[in-house]
């Protein structure tokens, strides 16, 4: 049955964050993305949509999932991509943010994606760039379309959000997934909570309107959804915690903590998986596991993006 | 309203579909390899019905495909409003098939341009036929409908509406008055 929208098109040049992102351009986001499922399952997987515009992906940190899915993305609706990375580009000559901008904007674009270390990098070049900007991941600030692709796929296996518990685990305090997911999924409904070491918590972290645990059992209880988060393995380093292997023992998703959970818990992980610590081989690739689920769901989510940017609308 | 004046009813929409149905396997020699794909969104129902009444006539299921020619408009920047994305479904092969496309009304014959290009994405038809409950002309494309309930001259002033009991609560076709 085709659900009623509120809004049809999405009414704003750029995609940031989902913390700006209403309830209905959520729905509006996920409905249109549902029937860009289909196109990748065709033989001839490419439609004439953006025929003539040209999208810029603007990388300044490693990513192959992202990078991947939003160069298919563009590529499914027959789009010029040019992919740019940080390491290949002018940036290693010492040229800023603002001026390679300025540059591929001389070029124009219709729509660039960008990935920077530094949180706010795409909400400046949104304020200084005519071009629409997607947020591709800012720092530990948000990846709106990792949480967006997240929602569709539990909307899609759930039915719908609302009312569901959905566990995130593991390091909140610098996962730009986690913050994204948190301010997506408690609009749409959902009861979330975070279980992580207590130095992997941010601050204040309850006025998102979360449930904080430091133990994951905890958290896990009666799940609908459980969401292993990456261990940024570099942060080993800076003493966030003593070693990969405690890390695993306290927080890693295994047989014996999943039981705590309803018994058709749907586990997630953004990728890259370190299998072994946040989750353990045989649950990653368990009947429960959506993991791949999300890559998929991740093409059409971008594709609708870029669709409803460029001025397309959903009913 | 003083604007609009009923060009056919209920019955003359059944009607029509009921001799569209025979044409179609007339010219076909029968419901073999036949599939019918209608076109969003009233052309689905005019399609559905168009199966039933098949079935009805032929004993045989034709098999039925609903496709959403969004994605292949050439006026993505330029419609107002704009264009409206729904989802394509068509869950069996059309190679080898002689698909007839169905819509509602044949006017610029843009949509069915659109509706071609996507059809031949999806597969290789053996024919693609067209038809349409109303041909109100003002063709900007060199495609016919192969089967019209109602050939209806109109101006650019008019508006054609066609309400189906599915989507608008009645069958009725009204010429308006822009």
């Amino acid at each position: 049955m085709e659900t009623p929208l509120n809004v049809r098109k999405l009414d704003r040049k750029d995609i940031l964050g989902i913390k700006e992102l209403s309830v209905e351009e959520i729905n509006l986001i996920l409905e249109t993305a549902d029937s860009f499922v289909e196109v990748s399952t065709r033989e001839i997987k490419k439609v004439p949509t953006l025929r003539g515009k040209t999208i810029i992906n603007l990388f300044y940190e490693a990513s192959t999932r992202t990078r991947t899915s939003f160069e298919i993305a563009g590529k499914r609706l027959s789009a010029d991509t040019v992919n740019i990375s940080a390491s290949t580009s002018s940036v290693v000559k010492g040229e800023t943010l603002i001026d390679t901008a300025r540059n591929l904007e001389s070029m124009n674009p219709d729509i660039i994606v960008i990935r920077h270390s530094a949180a706010g990098a795409p909400q400046m070049l949104a304020r200084i760039l005519r071009q629409s900007i997607i947020n591709a991941g800012d720092g530990a600030h948000e990846h709106p379309t990792q949480a967006l692709l997240d929602m569709m796929t539990i909307k899609s296996r759930k039915g719908g959000i609302a009312g569901l518990k959905v566990a995130i685990i593991g390091d909140i305090a610098h996962s730009r997934v986690a913050r994204s997911n948190i301010h997506g999924l408690t609009k749409m409904g959902a009861r979330v909570f975070i279980a992580g070491p207590p130095t992997m918590i941010p601050y204040d972290i309850e006025k998102m309107g979360v449930t904080v645990h430091t133990r994951i059992e905890e958290a896990i209880r009666d799940a609908d959804v459980v969401m292993a988060l990456r261990i940024q393995t570099e942060r080993e380093k800076q003493c966030i915690f003593p070693s990969l292997r405690e890390y695993a023992q306290h927080f890693s998703l295994n047989k014996r903590n999943i039981s705590l959970a309803r018994k058709d818990v749907m586990i997630m992980h953004p990728g890259p998986v370190n299998r072994g610590v946040e989750i353990s081989p045989d649950l990653a690739d368990c009947a429960n596991s959506v993991i791949l689920d999300q890559v998929t769901n991740g093409v059409a989510v971008r594709m609708a993006l870029l669709y409803l940017l460029a001025g397309g609308s959903n009913t | 309203m003083e604007n609009s004046k009923t060009v056919m009813d209920a019955e003359g929409i059944d009607r029509s579909l009921t001799r569209i149905a025979y044409e179609i396997l007339e010219k076909n020699k029968g419901g073999e390899e036949l599939a019918l794909i209608g076109i969003r969104s009233r052309g689905v129902f005019l399609a559905r019905r168009l199966k039933d009444k098949l079935a009805a006539i032929e004993k045989r299921e034709i098999p039925l495909g609903i496709l959403d020619i969004t994605l292949y408009r050439d006026d993505l920047q330029s419609s107002h409003p704009k264009p409206v994305l729904g989802k394509t479904e068509i869950p069996f092969s059309i190679d080898g098939q002689k698909v007839v496309l169905v819509d509602d009304v044949l006017f610029t014959g843009r949509t069915i341009r659109a509706a071609m290009d996507a059809l031949i994405d999806f597969g290789r038809p053996k024919m693609i036929q067209l038809a349409v409950l109303i041909d109100r002309g003002h063709r900007e494309l060199p495609i016919r409908a192969d089967f019209v309930g109602k050939s209806l001259p109109s101006s650019l002033w008019e508006a054609i509406n066609v309400h189906l009991v599915e989507k608008d609560g009645s069958d009725n076709v009204t010429v308006e008055i822009k």
